[in-house]
């Protein structure tokens, strides 16, 4: 079983992640800083190198050459590893994620997946990023500072809450596809762009996008981070190589979501035209990776886009969204599509029936805040007894 | 209470706005703003200007680094007189003067001159008050805003240096001699030699 031909496409998938990964979160910084400017009618870092294309080089110099200053007061052990452990459980998380196409059946040669027939994937992936909750909490903890604590504690608070609609929402697909192997799911939505998981399961889609927006800590989202600027957070006590190291682990969240979104929702690497993982030919291949890349590319584009454009959520705000709003929403979309499947209803009617449970789901919302602001008015006019 | 505080007059109620179901829905409100962001984006042009080299717009009178402007005979105008130093706000121009003689072929026309005129550029303030004080618009400030040095020491400009400046501004166009036309005294000349420039608008002090 451990013979040199069944290693080796594991060592080149691992190759090729472990290399790519942090260049890619390192140029991310790079291009978020970029569409920031675009979008602010700026023109961004243009100055080191061609169309300022080696400023990331030039960021991870700094970083790497910057004096590394430990506090007295912090609790060394936790403080050395609690950066390592968030970023262990984000790139434990690629393991099962295909970042190429991938075909299910294929048991020889190269497969762009670290991990291939791991007939859990979706499992593990979720058990492991859970544990990415660790490094935020061991990090604040360490820092025995109490504003860190605090950060940390928003943080997690807000990581365990969205974590449930995440759960919730891929689970419709799941039941449709019969399997929680990414490779399975992704051939699933085989033969056209009809086929794609998001006609069929818009809600869930909506759901776990915000729950990955909220899973990275990502504007809407992200007030333990600006909390972390103005008052400390579990950054507070991170400096040089510690504190890229947790900046990476966010980075990389955000990649393995953008995939999840696109190998889930959005066909993966199908594109009219040019369906199926295995090709006999290298250009098709080639093509499909392309393809796969392009649209991840685009979801990253959108996330990096939504942070300049809206504002951030309060904490209650933020809580609220997820306990009231997204887990019943992901709940009745769980529902609905047992009861499509069981009663062998025709699937087309799935999107329609999410779609008006989320228009109820605001309907619901809307009277709770116009009957509210009503009390609020009678209370001012007449008095506090006049409710009720 | 409440009812009459209602009706008055003086009294301006602020609602909060209203939240329908588009807004409650949130979709509609973030799809708007994703729609202007992408106008942005896609059709933005950047305001940045790309300094060094796009050069800003320095405006007419700008305060610049002091010079010392030349007479017609390339003397220095400066009559070391200290109204100047006296009124610096910043106390950063110190002057050494010394009396000329009757037969002194060059200073015969002048009691004083400035033997020494230094200023330290980096206490100054650029208020402009020399400038206004001096009564034979010896000392002016000029358009240039990036003249540094790499020491402190190479910041106090003396007498040749604030000269030099004079040399290199005079014929750019951007600094004319902002003289007031030989009304003010003996060392200051009429038109006809201010360095060959248009005099100022209203014809100088007492429209001369």
């Amino acid at each position: 079983m451990l013979e040199w031909q069944n290693i080796w496409p594991l060592l080149v998938a691992m190759g090729i992640v472990l290399a790519v990964v942090p260049i890619v979160g390192l140029y991310m910084t790079f291009v978020e800083r970029k569409i920031a400017a675009w979008i602010q009618d700026r023109v961004g870092p243009n100055r080191v190198g061609p169309l300022g294309l080696f400023q990331a080089i030039a960021d991870g110099i700094k970083i790497f050459l910057k004096e590394q200053i430990v506090p007295n007061h912090v609790n060394r052990f936790v403080y050395f590893t609690a950066p390592t452990i968030g970023l262990m459980c984000a790139m434990l998380s690629i393991a099962v994620v295909p970042f190429g196409p991938a075909d299910p059946n294929d048991q020889q040669g190269f497969r762009a997946i670290i991990a291939p027939g791991v007939d859990i994937g979706l499992l593990f992936l979720l058990a492991i990023s859970s544990l990415s909750a660790y490094g935020i909490i061991l990090g604040g903890w360490a820092s025995n500072n109490k504003y860190s604590l605090f950060g940390a504690i928003r943080s997690c608070a807000q990581f365990i809450s969205y974590e449930i609609p995440l759960g919730l929402s891929i689970l419709g697909i799941v039941m449709i596809a019969g399997s929680l192997n990414i490779e399975q799911l992704v051939a699933a939505q085989g033969p056209g762009i009809a086929y794609w998981n998001v006609w069929w399961q818009p809600l869930a889609a909506l759901l776990f996008f915000t729950a990955a927006l909220a899973e990275t800590n990502r504007l809407p989202f992200d007030l333990p981070e600006c909390e972390q600027e103005l008052v400390g957070g579990f950054h507070t006590e991170y400096s040089g190589i510690k504190f890229v190291l947790f900046f990476l682990a966010e980075y990389t969240h955000l990649v393995t979501v953008s995939f999840l979104t696109v190998l889930l929702f959005f066909g993966g690497w199908h594109f009219p035209g040019l369906t199926g993982p295995v090709d006999s030919s290298v250009a098709g291949y080639l093509l499909r990776w392309l393809v796969l890349l392009v649209k991840v590319g685009m979801v990253v584009a959108v996330i990096i886009q939504l942070r300049w454009t809206l504002p951030r959520f309060r904490f209650d705000q933020l809580m609220g969204l997820a306990w009231r709003g997204m887990i019943p929403l992901g709940l009745l979309n769980l529902a609905v599509v047992i009861v499509t499947l069981s009663l062998d209803i025709p699937r087309w009617w799935l999107a329609p029936v999410t779609v008006a449970f989320l228009l109820m789901a605001a309907a619901l919302n809307a009277k709770s805040v116009a009957d509210r602001s009503r009390q609020l008015a009678t209370s001012r006019d007449r008095g506090p007894a006049a409710i009720g | 209470m409440s009812e009459s505080t209602k009706k008055s007059k003086n009294v301006r109620w602020a609602e909060p706005p209203k939240i329908g179901f588009a807004e409650a829905l949130y979709l509609p409100a973030i799809a708007q703003g994703i729609a202007t962001t992408v106008k942005h984006l896609v059709a933005g042009k950047p305001m940045t200007r790309q300094y060094p080299e796009v050069e800003p717009n320095i405006p007419l009178n700008y305060r610049g680094v002091h010079r010392l402007n030349r007479d017609d005979q390339g003397r220095v105008k400066c009559v070391a007189c200290f109204l100047c130093q006296t009124a610096c706000p910043a106390n950063c121009i110190t002057i050494e003067a010394t009396g000329t003689s009757k037969d002194d072929p060059q200073w015969s026309d002048r009691d004083k001159y400035p033997a020494s005129f230094v200023i330290d550029e980096l206490r100054c303030i650029y208020c402009g008050m020399c400038e206004e004080a001096c009564p034979v618009d010896a000392i002016e400030l000029t358009s240039i805003y990036d003249l540094t040095g790499l020491t402190r020491e190479q910041m106090i400009f003396d007498k040749e240096k604030l000269l030099s400046v004079y040399d290199a501004t005079v014929q750019s166009g951007k600094d004319p001699i902002r003289t007031h036309r030989g009304q003010l005294g003996p060392a200051s000349e009429p038109a006809s030699e201010a360095a060959g420039s248009p005099p100022p608008p209203g014809g100088g002090l007492r429209g001369g």
